[in-house]
C-alpha cells in the first residue's frame, strides 16, 4: 500500500521529467549493452585461443623420454651401503621411446572411470625427400577415430577426408606448410626418408592446418599402422598414450599416479601449458575492468541527474513533507526513481547486449591460422548477464543513495519561506 | 471548559546566524476546538516562524508546544510527519500543489499516506470536499490549468482530506485579488461554522483579521494581545 504510494509517486516524478529520465536510462543502457558485448566478445576470443591449444592437448600424455637412469647399478649394490658414490659422465641407455607393454596400459586405461577415452599415437621423426633436397619432419602416426572423437582432428583438415587416412593403405595428410613447400596436391605421391636411412612412398590424401605456421610445416598425420610399418615395428608399437579426462582438474593427480603405475613419463595439461591460463585470465581481468569503469561512469550520469531532479523539486519535497511525508518516505520515493531509471535502462541494456554480441558474431573473421572460424567468435555466458543486471541495480542504487538522503535531509520551512 | 487543540508553553526561538536575534519571546497561548483564529503583526515580528513551530515543521526551539494534548517536543522525524499528516492542515500563500499530479490526486495524496480507508473512499472524500469548495468540475485538470484563487481551493480540499484537528494557514489570501480572497475566506468562515473546523491563519490583512472569532496581535516576537 504505502510502497504503491511511494512508487506512484515516482512515477509521476519520472514522467514529469522524462527527457532526463530517458537520458539517464540511455546511459545505463549503453554501458550495459557495451559491458555485454565486451565480455561475450573477449570470452570468446578466450575460448578460442584456449580451444587452439586445449582441444588438441591431451589432459595427461604418457611417453618416454630419452634421459640417463636415476638410479645407478652401484647404488643397487649390498657391498657399499651407506658410502656415497659419485659416477661421471652417465650416458643414457640405448632405449627406444617405445612405451612398453603399451597394450596392457590401454586396457587398464579404458577401464578407468576417470578417463573419457585414449588415442594412442607414434611419433616418427622423417625427412621429406623433394627432389635433392630434403625437409625435416615429423609423422605422427594416430588412431584416426579416436583423434577425431577426442582432438576435433576432422576439423583441421582443410583438404581432403580423415577417412580416406584410414581406408587407403600408405597414405598421409601433410601439414599445409610442408605441402606448399613441396608443391603437392592431394592424390599426389612423396617419398620420405627416415632417421635410419629407409625410404618410403606415400599418398597424400589430404591437408592439415593447425593455425600455428610452424607445426604445419613439419607435421604430418597417418594411421597407426602405417607409420609401424614406416618403422618396421610390430602392431603394439606406441610412443605416446593420449588421454582425455571427464574433469580436467583432476589431470596433475594422475598423471602422478600414472607415472609410479606404468613406470613411464606422464604429463598434465596444466604443467605443459601453464602460460594460456595466465593469458586468458588476464585477459579476462582487462575487459571486466574497462565493463566496470562503464557502469561506473554511468553511474555519475544518475548522480548528477537526480541531483538536478532534487533541485528541480525542491517544492515539491516540501510541500510532501508539509502535508505528512516523512523524511524516509521522500528518500524512499528518489530510491525508486533511481531503481528505475537502473531497472529500465538495464533491462534494455541486457536486450541491446544480446543484439550487438548476435550481431558481432556475423562478422565475417577469415584468418589463415584460424580454419573452422568464419565469424567473430561470441561467448554467450548467462554470467555476464548475471554481472550486468546486478552492477546495474548496485550503481544506481548507489548513485541514488546520495542525492535521496539529501532530499530526505531537506528542511522545508526554508523552502516554504523563502518563497 | 472547551478542548484545547494547541497549547504552547513559554516558546522562544533565535536565530543565530551571523548575530544571535531572538525572534520568539516566552509565547504561550492556546485555541480551542472550532476556534476560527488570525494571528497578525508586521511582517518580521515572528508570526510566520512561530505558525511553522505550531505546524512541527520547525524543531528547533525552546518550550513546550501541544496539540490535542500530546506533547510534541522530542519525536522523531517520521512520528511529527505521521501528526502533520493526520492532525494538521496546511494551506500557504502559494497553492504549492505538485504539479506532476491531477488536483484530485494532489487532494488525495494525504488521504493515501494516512492509509486509514480505502482508495475508492478516499476518493469519494476528495469528490466530497472538492464539492464544498465548488471545484468538483476541475477535479481532473491539473494544477497549472487553474487560476490562483481555484488552486487555492485545491489546497484548502487537500487540507481537509484527513478531518485534521486544525487548518494552518501562511497568508492564504496573500497572494489573491479581493474576490478571489473573499471567497477564500468565506470558505474557512464556512467551515468553522458548519463544521466547527478550528483554523488558525496567519495574515497581514486586518481587514481579513477583523472578520474571523478571534485576533491575535504579535510585535517583535511577543504576542500583545490575545485577542479573548
Amino acid at each position: 500500500m504505502k510502497f504503491k504510494l511511494i512508487t506512484q509517486i515516482s512515477q509521476a516524478m519520472l514522467k514529469a521529467r522524462l527527457k532526463q529520465s530517458m537520458v539517464a536510462a540511455f546511459g545505463v543502457t549503453f554501458s550495459i549493452t557495451m559491458f555485454i558485448s565486451l565480455l561475450s566478445f573477449m570470452a570468446g576470443l578466450n575460448d578460442l585461443l584456449d580451444n587452439l591449444i586445449l582441444n588438441r592437448t591431451a589432459h595427461v600424455r604418457l611417453y618416454n623420454e630419452i634421459l640417463p637412469s636415476p638410479i645407478q647399478p652401484i647404488a643397487k649394490s649390498t657391498t657399499y651401503i651407506g658410502a656415497y658414490n659419485f659416477v661421471k659422465h652417465v650416458k643414457p641407455k640405448n632405449e627406444l621411446l617405445e612405451i612398453r607393454n603399451s597394450e596392457a596400459i590401454i586396457s587398464v586405461l579404458k577401464n578407468d572411470p576417470n578417463v573419457r577415452g585414449i588415442a594412442p599415437k607414434t611419433t616418427v621423426p622423417i625427412f621429406y625427400n623433394v627432389g635433392a633436397v630434403n625437409l625435416t619432419g615429423v609423422i605422427n602416426g594416430i588412431d584416426v577415430d579416436a583423434e577425431n572423437k577426442l582432438f576435433m582432428f576432422q576439423d583441421y583438415v582443410v583438404q581432403g577426408k580423415t577417412i580416406d587416412l584410414k581406408n587407403t593403405p600408405n597414405s598421409i595428410i601433410l601439414g599445409i606448410g610442408a605441402a606448399k613447400k613441396m608443391l603437392v596436391q592431394v592424390g599426389d605421391n612423396i617419398q620420405i626418408t627416415t632417421s635410419n636411412g629407409r625410404r618410403f612412398p606415400l599418398k597424400v590424401v589430404g591437408f592439415f592446418q593447425s593455425g600455428i605456421e610452424e607445426l604445419d610445416k613439419v607435421q604430418s598425420y597417418a594411421t597407426l599402422a602405417t607409420t609401424q610399418k614406416i618403422l618396421g615395428k610390430p602392431a603394439s608399437y606406441v610412443t605416446d598414450i593420449q588421454i582425455k579426462l571427464y574433469d580436467m582438474n583432476l589431470a596433475p593427480a594422475l598423471a602422478k599416479r600414472y607415472y609410479t603405475l606404468f613406470e613411464t613419463e606422464a604429463i598434465d595439461i596444466q604443467t605443459a601449458n601453464a602460460q594460456f591460463e595466465t593469458g586468458s585470465s588476464v585477459r579476462t581481468l582487462i575487459s571486466y575492468a574497462v565493463g566496470i569503469t562503464l557502469l561506473i561512469v554511468a553511474g555519475f550520469g544518475i548522480y548528477n541527474i537526480l541531483n538536478m531532479m532534487i533541485y528541480e523539486k525542491m517544492d515539491s519535497i516540501a510541500i510532501l513533507k508539509a502535508i505528512g511525508f516523512s523524511g524516509k518516505d521522500v528518500n524512499a520515493i528518489f530510491i525508486n526513481i533511481a531503481l528505475t531509471i537502473g531497472l529500465v535502462g538495464g533491462a534494455l541494456g541486457l536486450l541491446f547486449g544480446l543484439g550487438l554480441s548476435a550481431l558481432i558474431g556475423e562478422i565475417p573473421f577469415n584468418t589463415a591460422s584460424l580454419p573452422t572460424v568464419k565469424t567473430y567468435p561470441i561467448n554467450y555466458n548467462l554470467k555476464f548477464y548475471l554481472i550486468g543486471a546486478v552492477f546495474s541495480i548496485i550503481t544506481t542504487y548507489l548513485a541514488g543513495y546520495f542525492p535521496s538522503k539529501k532530499a530526505s535531509k531537506i528542511d522545508p520551512v526554508d523552502i516554504i519561506r523563502g518563497k | 471548559m472547551e478542548k484545547k487543540v494547541i497549547e504552547t508553553i513559554g516558546i522562544s526561538k533565535s536565530f543565530h546566524d551571523p548575530i544571535t536575534v531572538e525572534v520568539l519571546n516566552d509565547i504561550s497561548f492556546s485555541i480551542n476546538k472550532g476556534e476560527f483564529v488570525s494571528v497578525v503583526g508586521k511582517s518580521g515580528c515572528g508570526k510566520s516562524t512561530l505558525l511553522y513551530i505550531l505546524s512541527t515543521m520547525d524543531t528547533n526551539y525552546e518550550g513546550e508546544l501541544f496539540l490535542d494534548g500530546v506533547k510534541m517536543n522530542n519525536k522523531k522525524d517520521a512520528e511529527l510527519a505521521k501528526v502533520r499528516n493526520e492532525k494538521i492542515g496546511f494551506v500557504f500563500q502559494f497553492h504549492y500543489l505538485l504539479n506532476e499530479f491531477s488536483n484530485l490526486q494532489n487532494v488525495i495524496l494525504p488521504g493515501l499516506k494516512f492509509g486509514k480507508l480505502t482508495n475508492k473512499e478516499i476518493e469519494h472524500n476528495a469528490y466530497e470536499k472538492l464539492k464544498i469548495l465548488g471545484i468538483e468540475k476541475e477535479a481532473l485538470k491539473f494544477p497549472n490549468q487553474l487560476s490562483g484563487g481555484q488552486k487555492q481551493r485545491v489546497a484548502i480540499a487537500r487540507a481537509l482530506i484527513n478531518e485534521p484537528l486544525i487548518i494552518m494557514g501562511d497568508e492564504p489570501t496573500g497572494n489573491l485579488d479581493k474576490k478571489n480572497g473573499d471567497i477564500v475566506f468565506n470558505i474557512f468562515k464556512e467551515l468553522a461554522e458548519e463544521f466547527q473546523q478550528s483554523l488558525l491563519i496567519v495574515t497581514h490583512d486586518l481587514d481579513f483579521a477583523s472578520k474571523t472569532q478571534r485576533t491575535i496581535t504579535m510585535e517583535d516576537g511577543k504576542i500583545i494581545s490575545n485577542g479573548s
